[in-house]
């Protein structure tokens, strides 16, 4: 038996089970699992829908208990760890309990950064109860918990996260502003004028995106006994809730006490493993390859079933992830991926744009080498799927570009007065214009019975009706 | 053709013979000789025999035929119509004919040699899902009576299995649609899993068009713009083999958008909490990306379906697209599933259904030629089923075999140590219409003996030891059971040519040189009533449905236990038949395809059907109006890079062989998939490059996605 430690219960750490167990049939792996929140594995993709409301918190579980039973595997919650003991290859608890290992897999994720914003944490260092983060299902709970009585909410971080919680307050009917200090909100995904369109399609859900701001006070004393943040510019902005989306920091305190080495997050190589001990793996948002540190989920799926398969003997090695961002908001369809911020006219590069600001709509794609290496796709959702399935797979792209962004442009129905005779006007029965023109039939029934036209789906019968017209037409005297 | 049919006298083109017209049945209402739709026609023999066909009005095709229906009848007269059983010594010789007396006491020799020497399941038989139920039900029962073999199945295994299999574990029943096909036309939306019916059965899209006519939804998941897509209100153009990651992210959105009918769900289903769970892992944006079907276009396909579900209902239907996969049963299952949140089976118009493709392919399904079936659905491993056929058989049920392997499997294990050393074959061309071709035909080559029953010479019969010429479809009286579960008459409107012998009447004489021809009878109508009997009971209960009552009704639907029952044209309104009535989800979960493409095989292969044919084409190839060349459909981007200009010749290779066909350009398609119909053999048969990768629980292969590479052909 082959001892796996999983410390994290998440994305990344319940999926690494999971996948681990469907290569181990033979059960080799003896899998213990310890997880600091008290809940079952949940999907926290599906956070922004359990505030918008319309999912319920027990509807995003991931795992049922009944599978770590039935697939023998150990899940302890609650758990958190003080420590790494390498040598002797065990874990220490904050209760003092020892739990050994062969593998240990870290997939303990990250935590909210609290900007150090007056008012926001009291003297304890603990978040002020009318500020939140929005991280775990607690998280939510908490915050769904006081809405009822929240008016006015103001989020600090337009990032995707605070732009989606943003999205989820504005939906229950609360005002919601989002303070942010860049020029244009999720600015690492994209470029000034796709930010200000999406600014504005917010600004229409209810959702007010102040740029280049940046708070400085959560204080007391705005009338009514009512709390509110002071802005750098001075403004004063009412709010009942403050939701804090200031970006995340990961968790690898405990690999970096541990002597093993962290950058921004535990250093792996391609097989996830760390590059100071071989026994111990990194998945997910603790985990730093190739300089990369990972906030989606995609990725820490993609690694922890690289981890599961090595594990396993396999050969699978991962070679970083392709980074599509999706923003799941409720009337705002956004993916972005790849470079997006480029020099339209730099060599070597093939810029796209389509913009249309009143509609909403900012569509920008970067090509090179004939593959789609970024794209912006905001407010035209036909091609979004095309255009990351390109992007993803590195696949050529379409030779007319113009396909990137604009739907196929359905083939023109020429009215069939006009069709050539050797045109096929019923498919079913391969039945020619010119072979209906000649039938010298009056009716459609009539056409049916000698050319068999309109007898199959039945769905050239204007067609056949048109044409009939038009020869009518022409042999009526004037 | 003739090149392979080299021996004495019949290398010369047959001449045309006058039909014989049966007394008295100058005009006769029957169905027509291909697909499930089986259009209602009458034939018209004239006073020389000609046979002419006219559309006939009737609840399925409303007077709609076509091209394949119109020009059935020419293959009554065709100068490819086998007429006298051909025999030859190996397999390197030469046809020659045979008197019938001949080449039975030829079969029945070798089979009895084979059993005795070999043991008893080293013969096989393959059957098919266009044979009548009686010849279906016979054919079962000839080989677990007649030759106590447990290897037979049937063509149906590539063609409704997978369906049959989710349907079974949902529902506890295996009918392709729960209603009559107007019913279809009646609701207010439509999704349509991987099927081209405007090719395939043009007349079951009157149906559908009705649906948009009356601002209804149409929507249409295929990787190809197809002519039916060009129809639909809206196209879900999915990333071959990824229609499962679809079908459970529209359950996600459905759930997540509130559209879920908790009532009902609660009333009348099990097993949510699973099949969500899994479900709840496919958010919208991951399945975009999965499947290249925006997510827009998802909510919008939900959001349809759940209009139609609060008003005149939503159908979700499914066909080979969605099926042939190695994860076929698992994908319907998980848009049942969706039909199951959405509050559909067993209200007005609304639930899932199955696009049954084969003539017979239902009733060919439920009487006994599947490997693990008994007569009425009954599963051969069940005692109780075996102890009510083994009653009707008169046999011991011990007597009878158990069940056996798969279609594609029984044919893997031709002509191994062990495996079956002789084949009977009946209405399926299995070296055209199985994957990997070349193996399949090394397999066949590799049998003692193989004996085909056909009505023409097929390639499957081509490479047989001994060929027996058999009726078709208005040369003999049976029955079908069409895409709606509705039991119809097929009749006799003309006599066959002389030499030509129904398969009811070459098993009978079989079973007679095997010793047990007391239990076989060659009369359709006989062989109907005690497949009524066999089937009193099981889930596919004929038992009340006698020929007089379809004369008498124009057909009616199972199940009908007794004469007294109405039949039972709408399912599900009270109840499942489950064990404790309720429907059940079933949990699945998203697999990539077994052979996903790569470095040396860059581009996605999927194949099916053209207007013009049907099947494997051993019919519809050997009618001149319908005549047609494979094509490749090539998106114009993936021709600029592979050089390739339409009318070129293209190899298409796969890992396991190559086809050839004519470049077809098209703006229809994806530019990283390429489209190749099926419906020849040779160098033209795709299904050498198919992939035989199956599903764990239908055993369907994986016709519908592999990777491939494309060669211009060089002249």
């Amino acid at each position: 038996m082959t001892r796996v430690l999983v410390v994290g219960h998440g994305m990344a750490g319940a999926r690494f089970v999971q996948e681990l167990r469907t290569r181990d049939p033979g059960r080799r792996f003896e899998l213990t699992v310890l997880g600091a929140e008290p809940e079952a594995a949940y999907n926290r993709v599906l956070l922004s829908s359990v505030l918008a409301g319309s999912l319920a918190p027990a509807e995003i579980e991931t795992v049922p208990s009944a599978w770590y039973a039935a697939e023998d595997v150990e899940l302890r919650t609650g758990v958190t760890v003080a420590a790494i003991d390498r040598r002797r290859r065990r874990v220490l608890t904050t209760a003092g309990e020892h739990v050994p290992y062969d593998h240990l897999v870290l997939a303990t994720g990250s935590r909210p950064w609290v900007p150090p914003i007056e008012g926001l944490t009291g003297d304890d260092g603990e978040l002020d109860r009318d500020v939140a983060v929005f991280r775990t299902l607690g998280d939510c709970r908490a915050m769904l918990a006081r809405l009822h009585r929240v008016r006015h909410a103001v989020v600090l971080g337009g990032g995707l996260l605070g732009l989606e919680a943003a999205r989820g307050l504005a939906g229950r009917g609360i005002a919601v502003e989002v303070v942010h200090p860049a020029d244009r909100p999720m600015e690492r995904q994209l470029d000034l004028d796709a930010g200000r369109v999406l600014a504005r399609t917010l600004r229409s859900l209810g959702v007010h995106v102040r740029l280049n701001a940046g708070a400085v006070r959560f204080t007391d004393g705005w009338g009514g006994g009512g709390r509110g943040l002071r802005l750098e510019d001075g403004t004063r902005l009412p709010a009942d809730l403050v939701v804090v989306a200031c970006g995340v920091r990961p968790n690898s305190a405990l690999a970096a006490a541990a002597g093993l080495e962290t950058g921004r997050a535990v250093v792996v190589d391609d097989t996830m493993t760390s590059v100071t001990d071989p026994a111990i793996h990194a998945i997910g948002e603790c985990a730093q390859h190739d300089g990369q540190v990972y906030g989606l989920v995609a990725p820490a799926w993609e690694q922890a079933a690289v981890l599961a398969d090595v594990l396993s003997g396999g050969p699978a090695r991962y070679g970083g992830s392709a980074v599509v961002t999706r923003l799941k908001a409720a009337g705002v369809d956004l993916a972005a991926m790849g470079e997006t911020d480029v020099d339209d006219f730099a060599d070597g590069v093939e810029v796209l744009r389509f913009a249309d600001p009143a509609r909403g709509t900012y569509q920008k794609v970067v090509i090179r080498d004939d593959r789609v290496t970024g794209a912006i796709m905001l407010g035209g959702p036909e091609t979004v799927g095309a255009v990351t399935q390109l992007f993803d797979r590195a696949a050529p792209a379409p030779a007319d570009r113009r396909a990137l962004i604009f739907p196929g442009v359905a083939a023109s129905s020429a009215d069939a007065a006009d069709a050539p005779d050797d045109q096929t006007i019923c498919r079913c029965n391969g039945v020619t214009a010119g072979r209906i023109r000649a039938a010298g039939a009056g009716t459609v029934a009539e056409v049916a019975a000698t050319t068999r036209a309109t007898t199959g789906c039945g769905g050239c019968r204007a067609d056949v009706a048109a044409l009939l017209a038009s020869r009518s037409t022409v042999e009526v005297p004037a | 053709m003739r090149g392979i049919y080299r021996g004495r006298n019949v290398t010369e083109p047959v001449r045309k013979r006058p039909v014989h017209i049966v007394a008295g049945m100058g005009t006769t209402a029957t169905h027509c000789a291909y697909c499930a739709l089986q259009c209602a026609m009458t034939l018209t023999a004239d006073a020389v025999g000609r046979v002419t066909v006219g559309p006939r009005d009737f609840p399925t095709n409303r007077g709609g035929l076509c091209q394949k229906g119109w020009t059935a009848a020419e293959l009554l007269s065709s100068p490819h119509r086998l007429t006298t059983p051909l025999l030859r010594v190996d397999r390197s010789a030469s046809f020659r004919e045979a008197s019938w007396d001949e080449a039975l006491d030829v079969v029945a020799a070798r089979l009895t040699a084979t059993q005795r020497d070999h043991g008893r399941d080293t013969v096989a038989v393959l059957g098919g899902g266009g044979l009548t139920n009686e010849k279906a039900y016979q054919l079962g029962k000839f080989a677990r009576v007649a030759l106590r073999t447990k290897n037979i199945d049937y063509n149906g295994r590539y063609c409704m299995s997978s369906a049959a299999a989710a349907s079974n574990r949902a529902f506890g029943i295996d009918r392709g649609l729960p209603f009559p096909l107007p019913d279809l036309a009646e609701t207010g939306a439509v999704l349509l899993a991987g099927g081209n019916v405007a090719e395939t059965m043009p007349p079951f899209v009157r149906h559908l068009a009705a649906v948009v006519d009356r601002g209804g939804a149409l929507i249409v998941a295929d990787p190809r713009h197809t002519a039916t897509a060009e129809r639909a209100t809206l196209h879900l153009p999915v990333l071959p083999g990824t229609d499962l990651a679809l079908a459970l992210g529209l359950l996600h959105i459905a759930v997540a958008d509130g559209h879920a009918d908790r009532a009902y769900i609660h009333d009348r289903t099990t097993g949510f909490d699973a099949a969500w769970r899994a479900a709840a892992q496919w958010w919208p944006e991951r399945v975009e990306r999965v499947t290249g079907v925006s997510v827009q276009a998802q909510r919008a396909t939900v959001a349809q379906l759940a209009a139609g579900a609060r008003g005149r209902g939503a159908v979700v239907l499914t066909a080979r697209g969605a099926e042939q996969q190695s994860k076929g049963t698992d994908t319907v299952s998980a848009l049942i599933n969706l039909t199951l949140a959405l509050g559909l089976p067993g209200k007005p118009s609304s639930g899932f259904g199955c696009i049954t493709g084969q003539g017979n392919g239902q009733g060919g399904r439920e009487h006994g030629q599947k490997a693990d079936q008994l007569p009425g659905y009954r599963r051969i491993d069940d005692p109780a089923a075996r102890a009510h056929v083994a009653a009707v058989w008169g046999v011991d049920p011990d007597d009878l075999p158990g069940p056996g392997p798969s279609a594609y499997e029984l044919i893997e294990r031709l002509g191994t140590d062990g495996g079956p050393r002789a084949l009977l074959v009946h209405g399926t061309n299995l070296a055209v219409s199985s994957p990997r071709g070349r193996f399949v035909a090394d397999r066949l080559a590799a049998l003692d003996l193989l004996v085909v029953s056909d009505v023409v010479l097929s390639e499957t019969a081509a490479l047989a030891d001994v060929v027996l010429p058999v009726t078709q479809w208005a040369e003999e009286d049976g029955t079908m059971t069409n895409l709606e579960g509705r039991v119809i008459r097929r009749r006799r409107a003309v006599a066959p040519p002389p030499g030509v012998r129904t398969e009811l009447s070459v098993l009978a004489a079989l079973a007679e040189r095997l010793g047990r021809g007391d239990r076989f009878s060659d009369d359709p109508e006989t062989v109907y009533d005690e497949l009524r009997r066999a089937s009193a009971g099981g889930v596919a209960d004929y038992a009340g449905i006698g020929w007089d009552r379809i004369d008498a009704e124009g057909g009616v639907f199972w199940p009908c236990p007794s004469v007294a029952h109405p039949g039972t044209p709408r399912l599900f309104a009270d109840g499942f038949p489950t064990p404790d009535g309720r429907a059940r989800f079933v949990a699945v979960e998203h697999r990539p395809p077994a052979e996903d493409v790569d470095a040396e095989h860059p581009v996605y292969l999927t194949t099916g059907r053209i207007l013009q044919q049907y099947q494997s084409g051993a019919q519809t190839r050997r009618i001149a109006a319908l005549a047609a060349e494979p094509h490749v459909e090539i998106h114009p981007d993936l021709a600029l890079r592979s050089g390739l200009a339409d009318g070129d010749l293209v190899r298409v290779v796969s890992r396991r062989g190559d086809a050839v066909g004519r470049v077809r350009l098209t703006t229809t398609i994806r530019p990283d998939t390429v489209f190749m119909p099926f419906h020849w053999g040779g160098e033209q048969a795709v299904n050498r490059v198919t992939n035989p990768a199956l599903d764990p629980v239908s055993r369907m292969p994986e016709f519908k996605v592999c990777a491939v590479r494309l060669e211009r052909v060089v002249a």
